[in-house]
């Protein structure tokens, strides 16, 4: 299992159209991934399920992921959340 | 997932709107039960099994048992019952003065006396109504919540597996979507789970291909609900030839979220499969179960008896 906390940089935060590129990633790999906000955990293939965090800039958020390419995986969008743009 | 919640006196007062007294207490006492006491025999002296945990109700007989000792004995009652520093906060009802020894008290102790113009009992069930939504155990599950023919149905399944495109089937089919990818389960009471969307996502659905719906402005407010008692699980997953699946149907699997275990279905998916009707069906089948009809149970026991009309 891989876990990792991180701040998200996003300057819209996690808007429809973002939250909709960051499923698409989660989407490219075969580990369950969740998505922790405020103690609500949330699959993050779910395009649904992310908005309905509504996560803004600034929020920290868990992202954690169970499988064989789960390091991978919660590396790859805790950087994309992590950019700042 | 799920947690033990608690709420602050803050939010019970705002939240029903109630008086304050003692305006300098210590508001962000927190309640974690359900539970609310009348602390009649606590103001007798009898503290043994006092649940002081509890919000506190005073109706009239406590008030009028109360002001009706001496007041060296009432003075040393209220110091006891205000001496539990667990003790969220007391309610008096009626729209009753509190007694000012017990006002003076609580200053003291900084517990905070509320109160509502309701009558006891009534402020009872709402006061206790209100803390089971705010205070009941809650889950965010992954998956779709359908009304079919008056049963809640939870559709679980992995992503892209059809569970959206399920319940769209569903709502053409004059069912009623509750919520869509994203379900917020309560256990309300000991085993009643109910489940709501996230207040976001309301009546939306999404499908592959067309994006964000609105269940309700498409199909009408017959085609929706804001909640459901869920009272089975659907589960679907991708059809494998090595997996043997349920031919009978005389096994149950349960399954289990927050502390109620669920009846639940494993329904393997193939294209041209038309899993709106497998739904259908099998909310059909567990309303004649519950009318006592079990299909496959009478089934078994007609072959049964052939057998043995053979043997004689």
């Amino acid at each position: 299992m891989a876990e990792q906390r991180v701040v998200v940089k996003l300057r819209t935060g996690l808007l429809a159209r973002p939250a909709a590129l960051f499923v698409q990633e989660a989407n490219r790999f075969s580990s369950e991934i969740f998505v922790e906000k405020d103690g609500k955990s949330v699959n993050a293939k779910s395009i649904m399920g992310i908005m309905s965090l509504a996560i803004g800039h600034g929020q920290e958020i868990t992202i954690r992921a169970e499988g064989t390419d789960a390091e991978q995986a919660v590396a790859q969008l805790a950087a994309m959340v992590s950019k700042e743009e | 997932m799920s947690s033990e919640r608690s709420i602050t006196v803050a939010e019970l007062v705002e939240g029903l709107g109630l008086t304050v007294f003692t305006p300098d207490a210590d508001f962000d006492r927190r309640i974690a039960t359900m539970d609310i006491n009348r602390p009649g025999l606590a103001l007798a002296g009898y503290l043994r099994y006092h649940p002081a945990d509890r919000i506190q109700l005073l109706g009239r007989t406590e008030l009028s048992f109360l002001t009706g000792m001496d007041s060296r004995e009432q003075a040393l009652r209220v110091f006891a019952f205000c001496s539990y520093e667990q003790t969220p906060c007391v309610v008096v009802a009626r729209g009753e003065a509190p007694p000012p020894s017990l006002l003076l008290e609580a200053q003291a102790r900084r517990l905070p006396i509320l109160g509502t113009s309701m009558v006891t009992t009534r402020a009872a069930s709402v006061i206790s109504q209100f803390l089971e939504e705010r205070l009941a155990p809650e889950t965010m599950i992954h998956g779709v919540l359908v009304d079919v023919y008056g049963i809640g149905i939870l559709i679980t399944g992995s992503s892209g597996i059809g569970k959206s495109e399920t319940a769209l089937e569903l709502v053409k089919r004059g069912h009623r979507l509750v919520a869509d990818d994203a379900v917020i389960i309560r256990q309300v009471s000991d085993n009643t789970l109910v489940g709501t969307a996230p207040p976001l996502l309301q009546y939306l659905i999404e499908i592959r291909g067309l994006g964000v719906l609105n269940a309700m402005t498409l199909f009408g407010a017959g085609a929706v609900r804001t909640h459901k008692k869920v009272a089975m699980v659907i589960h679907l997953e991708a059809w494998r030839d090595d997996v043997a699946y349920d031919r009978l149907g005389l096994d149950e699997e349960k399954v289990k979220i927050l502390d109620t275990e669920l009846p639940s279905i494993t329904v393997p998916v193939r294209p041209g499969r038309n899993l709106a009707v497998i739904v259908e069906v099998a909310a059909m089948n567990y309303r004649l179960k519950a009318m006592g009809y079990h299909a496959a149970r009478t089934f078994t026991e007609q072959l049964r008896e052939a057998i043995e009309g053979q043997q004689r």
